[in-house]
């Protein structure tokens, strides 16, 4: 049993556990679930210090059959690029737990019960190396969200989760029918050994079978991402979401779009992923100003949250598509970073929900007097989001700008105008929330953290710090995975050209490079 | 190794002990931790620079990889040569004196720990920002001192006003950082580096035929960068309002040191000036033009910081005029000695507003002279050294910035004279509206001298600002900029020289000679004396021009109508069509098991056909 294995079983065993414990023992229920995150937590440092930036291979690699016929075979692994990932997704976790133990109180077993489970999904989505293993934890990941949001949102939170549901689903369908027909031509669903036929040349696709697999995937992610206009789910889906679903929803989930990108479209479909780069690329400079300037007249503090992600997954994408090393690891990067910044807004969102029992930012104002520590935490959060020099977003929007300009200095004059209107948004939000003189409900009902609350942002402050001065420790892995990904695109590219006419293939080869 | 991490190590550590333990720290501890670590890193600027000597080459240590990824490299590098030289000396020393007189003028003041926290941090970044080996590092400071400048402008948060100025500083602030960013992204993508040493080398041995267009392309957006971090035209319009801070803070971020943040890069960057013309010109007109802009401006202010930060805009448009005619290193002499005369006039100006209870209206002083003697003959060396009247310190500097302007461009020089005239009126305009005639304010208020804390750093800068003119900053930058100065000219400098006196003999005529006429002079010149009054109504046009449509249309173009209207009214309206196709869909669902297993064959068949047209299972 390898430590990959072991946290990807122990959440379930985790949600059997909880099961088992009587729904009204409350206290219990949270305990373990507290517990076994924690735990999970625990082992996947384990995968980091055990991991070997170095290897060129998947390491921790399970590989057995699991269903016979067809051919579907419980592989999982992770290189650099899942490895933070997963990371990020047992980190979030216990910060769920912690930030629903008041919360919740109906349905208390069900929730935590889901919440564990859900971990397995996310942590399996960015391990599996088989494309049906894939789909199904995909799909595993998204019912539980779906009824986190579904049964313990807020006043529309029906309409939020079917809305959340049928938009991942229609694209995760097409996703399957491209799986599928993948499957057809490549008779494994082994995802190395599907890469390793197409850099082989074994395994062709004509343009049109191309570009048609390239967007049943492209679409799938880019719902998930998401990327404009396909954004539209995500504020409502924060919005109705508890704390703990609005902080896995955006640190973890989106990131599966993002993954999902990186992992399979552009190795698996490199002439298509650059074919289409140029319009990919300018949706995301639109995702990226136009859910700024969204972000700024919000009068709702987790749709402005919601909107800003949809700015700062522009970034991600733009990096993707740059093609570039640089790009790719400031794409990467700035996951993480999106995790964590965005993850503690809505931490902190919620912790200011619980004491004031509003989400209207003018209900609020004047915060920083009776919670001086709330109001400091949330000010460091506020400046590692816009980007602020010595925190974690900086790196990772410099690296992506950086790749972008090497490619397309446009792009980066257009992307940049996001990181001015960042400012914008969330100092404003700031100033309304936490200056100024503290109104009578504000006094009354607004006190500072607890030793809780202090738990569960903590981490995620000294990794915004930590993340944006000492990036060598997460940086080494991240490029040599990227590296490996970039190589894959090249290659192809370049078999690729062979059944071109001469004219045009000497171009190709040149872009490609 | 000489450990010059440890001057920024110093007051990063004093920000972090006051910061975790101030609120609960006695004041004492707050005083030594936040005050002490300045002092040290003077020191050890100090102790460094007699280590390192003449500095003929620049002294690089190198510490750790900040970022790595692919083949760019970004190392925490930290610089001293000739130019930092100057910079640490001048953040370091001049931040000292203004932590000292804070200790006295923020006694009364709740966050007093906080204040010192915020200043501490301040003293970090910029240290960081003059130190910084390569352009990345050099924005972290940038960034960072911008950061500062945002929390202390906003330091009496409660006030709707304060949070307002500090917001609209950092925003504007990013504006021109966009353009500093832009031009980063355009060195790494050409250039394959970010350190200074060897940028500079490939700008200067590269032919300039193949990258002239790059080159002008980058240093105009350095100068971008410039003229938001230090307040130049079109960006300036932050800084007056930056005055809500208290006045410690006015005077050491936004008169001594952060603002000339930009004179600094632009020296830096001289190597790609130089290749650069188009570039450099600008830098000159956007310096004159805001030297004499921000000048007209302060002439008509009542309040008496506001009139300072009008002066300190238009200062900063001299250094730039200095730079912009190739004259580095007479801008960063300007730079050195208006960080002396600057500092005093705000601290003494703080001292006048510590007398008067927190008074800054000008029409509400009076007569001071005798309640505060200390801060009126202080003032008036800041006040001599500013007018440019020889031998004290602004005169140097601004006369080897005018004599390259005239060198360069008669017009140039013309309009820094006209400048120094208008500088020397409204500065003494100030000093005899505070000190002379008769006490306007409250009758009930008795002003009072300021404590020795204070008058103390008073004394010491009024000793800089009337000698600091002979440090010789020029020839010890000599080395770093190889522009050759030209040669003295009497007769320019005296044009100068009538010009400073003649403004100050004008301000005694106006306002103590004949008290009354400035009003009457006013009301003549009607709709002039508004424009300039109402500061040409700039902040007004950039709110009709930019932040209203941006906010307006935010919110009912992009929000209302096209995300809420338009993407989601397709996605609910879809939702509604797939529902009345339920309803089809749902008489399939008769409960007739015969007509399940009907359906269920008719979906097997599809699926097979499918896969015999695609190729199939295997």
């Amino acid at each position: 049993m390898t430590l990959l294995n072991l946290c990807l079983a122990l959440p379930v065993a985790g949600f059997l556990l909880i099961l088992a414990i009587p729904k009204e023992n409350h206290r219990a229920i949270r305990t373990a679930a507290l517990a076994v995150s924690l735990l999970v937590f625990g082992l996947s440092l384990g995968l980091a210090v055990r991991f070997d930036t170095s290897l060129p291979a998947y390491q921790f690699v399970t590989n057995v059959p699991w269903i016979a016929s067809p051919a579907i075979r419980y592989h999982v692994g992770i290189d650099g690029l899942s490895l933070w990932l997963v990371i990020l997704s047992t980190l979030l976790t216990p910060v769920g737990v912690l930030v629903s133990w008041r919360y919740i109180d109906r349905r208390v077993k069900e929730f935590y019960a889901l919440l564990i489970l859900m971990e397995s999904g996310l942590i399996g989505v960015f391990v599996a190396l088989d494309l049906f293993l894939f789909y199904v934890f995909w799909e595993v990941s998204l019912i539980p969200m779906y009824f986190l949001i579904g049964v313990w949102g807020h006043e529309r939170r029906i309409y939020a989760a079917v809305k959340f549901f049928l938009f991942t689903m229609a694209g995760s369908v097409l996703m399957l029918a491209a799986i599928i027909y993948l499957y057809t031509q490549a008779a494994t669903f082994d995802y190395p050994a599907i890469l390793s036929l197409v850099a082989e040349g074994r395994l062709r696709f004509s343009p049109l079978e191309e570009t048609l697999l390239f967007l049943g995937f492209f679409l799938a992610f880019a719902i998930k991402v998401p990327l404009f206009p396909l954004h539209t789910w995500l504020p409502d889906a924060h919005v109705e979401a508890p704390t703990a679903g609005s902080v896995i929803l955006a640190s973890v989930m989106l990131k599966m779009g993002t993954y999902g990108l990186l992992r399979f479209s552009l190795p698996l479909f490199p002439s298509a992923s650059r074919e289409h780069a140029p319009w990919i690329a300018v949706l995301a400079i639109i995702g990226i100003i136009y859910g700024a300037l969204v972000a700024m007249v919000q009068p709702n503090m987790k749709k402005l949250v919601a909107y800003s992600s949809v700015s700062h997954l522009g970034f991600v994408v733009l990096g993707i598509f740059s093609f570039t090393q640089l790009g790719l690891d400031g794409a990467v990067y700035q996951m993480l970073n999106h995790g964590i910044s965005t993850g503690a807004l809505f931490v902190l969102v919620g912790f200011l929900y619980e004491r004031r029992h509003s989400l209207e930012i003018a209900d609020y104002g004047g915060v920083a007097t009776p919670a001086p520590n709330l109001a400091v935490v949330f000010m460091i959060t506020t400046l590692a989001s816009i980007g602020l020099p010595v925190l974690n977003n900086f790196v990772g929007e410099y690296l992506v700008l950086q790749g972008t300009a090497q490619v397309n200095f446009r792009w980066t004059v257009f992307a940049a105008i996001g990181i001015i209107l960042s400012a914008c948004y969330m100092l404003w939000l700031y100033q309304r929330a936490f200056f100024g003189a503290a109104p009578e409900p504000v006094r009354a009902h607004v006190h500072d953290l607890s030793p809780r609350e202090w738990s569960a942002i903590l981490p995620l402050v000294v990794l915004m710090v930590w993340m944006g001065t000492a990036t060598q420790t997460f940086l080494p892995p991240i490029g040599a995975a990227n590296a490996r990904i970039l190589e894959h695109t090249r290659q192809n590219v370049e078999f690729h050209v062979k059944q071109r006419p001469p004219g045009a293939a000497s171009a190709e080869v040149a872009r490609a490079r | 190794m000489l450990h010059l991490w440890l001057i920024p190590a110093f007051p990063l550590a004093g920000f972090l002990l006051n910061g975790l333990f101030g609120r609960r720290a006695p004041k004492l501890f707050v005083n030594l931790v936040g005050v002490g670590s300045v002092a040290l890193s003077f020191l050890w600027v100090l102790n460094t620079l007699a280590a390192l000597g003449p500095l003929e080459t620049p002294h690089i240590e190198r510490y750790f990889t900040w970022i790595q990824s692919g083949e760019l490299r970004i190392g925490f590098d930290l610089v001293a040569d000739r130019l930092s030289a100057v910079m640490m000396l001048v953040v370091t020393g001049v931040g000292l004196l203004i932590h000292v007189y804070s200790i006295g003028y923020m006694a009364h003041e709740s966050g007093y720990y906080r204040f010192f926290a915020y200043l501490n941090l301040f003293m970090f970044f910029m240290l960081l920002l003059v130190m910084a080996g390569n352009f990345l590092l050099l924005f972290v400071g940038w960034e960072g001192v911008g950061l500062c400048s945002y929390l202390l402008i906003g330091f009496w948060f409660l006030k709707k006003s304060a949070a307002d100025a500090g917001k609209k500083a950092f925003i504007v602030n990013r504006i021109g950082d966009f353009g500093f960013s832009l031009a980063i992204y355009l060195i790494v993508a050409h250039f394959g580096t970010l350190d200074f040493d060897p940028v500079f080398a490939a700008v200067r041995e590269r032919p300039l035929e193949t990258d002239a267009g790059l080159l002008t392309l980058v240093a105009l957006l350095l100068l971008v960068g410039a003229t938001g971090k230090s307040a130049q035209v079109p960006l300036y319009v932050w800084l007056p309002d930056a005055m809500e801070g208290p006045t410690p803070v006015s005077a050491l971020i936004h008169a001594a040191t952060m603002v000339t943040a930009g004179v600094y890069m632009t020296a830096r960057c001289a190597p790609i000036y130089l290749q650069a013309p188009i570039a450099l010109e600008a830098v000159a007109w956007v310096g004159a033009f805001t030297a004499f802009f921000a000048a007209t401006i302060g002439l008509a202010q009542h309040d008496i910081k506001k009139v300072f930060a009008y002066s300190t805009i238009s200062q900063l448009g001299y250094m730039f005029l200095g730079a912009g005619v190739g004259a580095f290193s007479a801008g960063i002499y300007h730079l050195v000695t208006h960080a002396f005369f600057k500092a005093l006039l705000f601290l003494g100006a703080g001292s006048v507003i510590h007398a008067l209870g927190g008074e800054q209206d000008l029409r509400r002083m009076g007569g001071l002279r005798k309640q505060a003697p200390v801060t009126f003959w202080t003032l008036l060396c800041a006040a001599v050294a500013i007018a440019g009247v020889p031998p004290f310190s602004g005169f140097h500097s601004k006369d080897a910035i005018l004599l390259a302007a005239h060198h360069h461009s008669p017009a140039l020089y013309w309009i820094g004279v006209v400048t120094a005239a208008l500088t020397a009126f409204y500065v003494f305009r100030a000093l005899f509206l505070a000190f002379f005639g008769d006490y306007r304010g409250d009758p009930h208020h008795h002003p009072h001298e300021s404590p020795p804390v204070m008058t103390v750093p008073l004394m010491a800068l009024a000793a800089l600002s009337l000698a600091g003119g002979y440090f010789g900053v020029p020839a010890w930058l000599e080395p770093m900029f190889p522009v050759s100065e030209p040669a003295h000219d009497v007769a320019l400098v005296v044009v100068s020289v009538i010009a400073g006196l003649a403004g100050i003999a004008t301000a005694w005529w106006f306002y103590v000679a004949r008290p009354g006429l400035a009003d009457r002079v006013a009301a003549q010149l009607g709709g002039l004396y508004q424009l300039v009054y109402n500061k040409y109504f700039v902040d007004e046009i950039y709110g009709a021009a930019v932040v209203r449509p941006v906010v307006e249309g935010s919110e009912k173009l992009a929000w209302r109508t096209l995300d809420v209207s338009v993407i989601d009214g397709m996605v609910n309206g879809l939702g509604a069509r797939a529902q009345s196709l339920g309803d089809v869909l749902r008489r399939i669902q008769s409960g007739n098991v015969r007509s399940y297993a009907a359906w269920v064959l008719f979906g097997a068949v599809l699926v097979v056909v499918a896969f015999g047209f695609w190729g199939g299972w295997q």
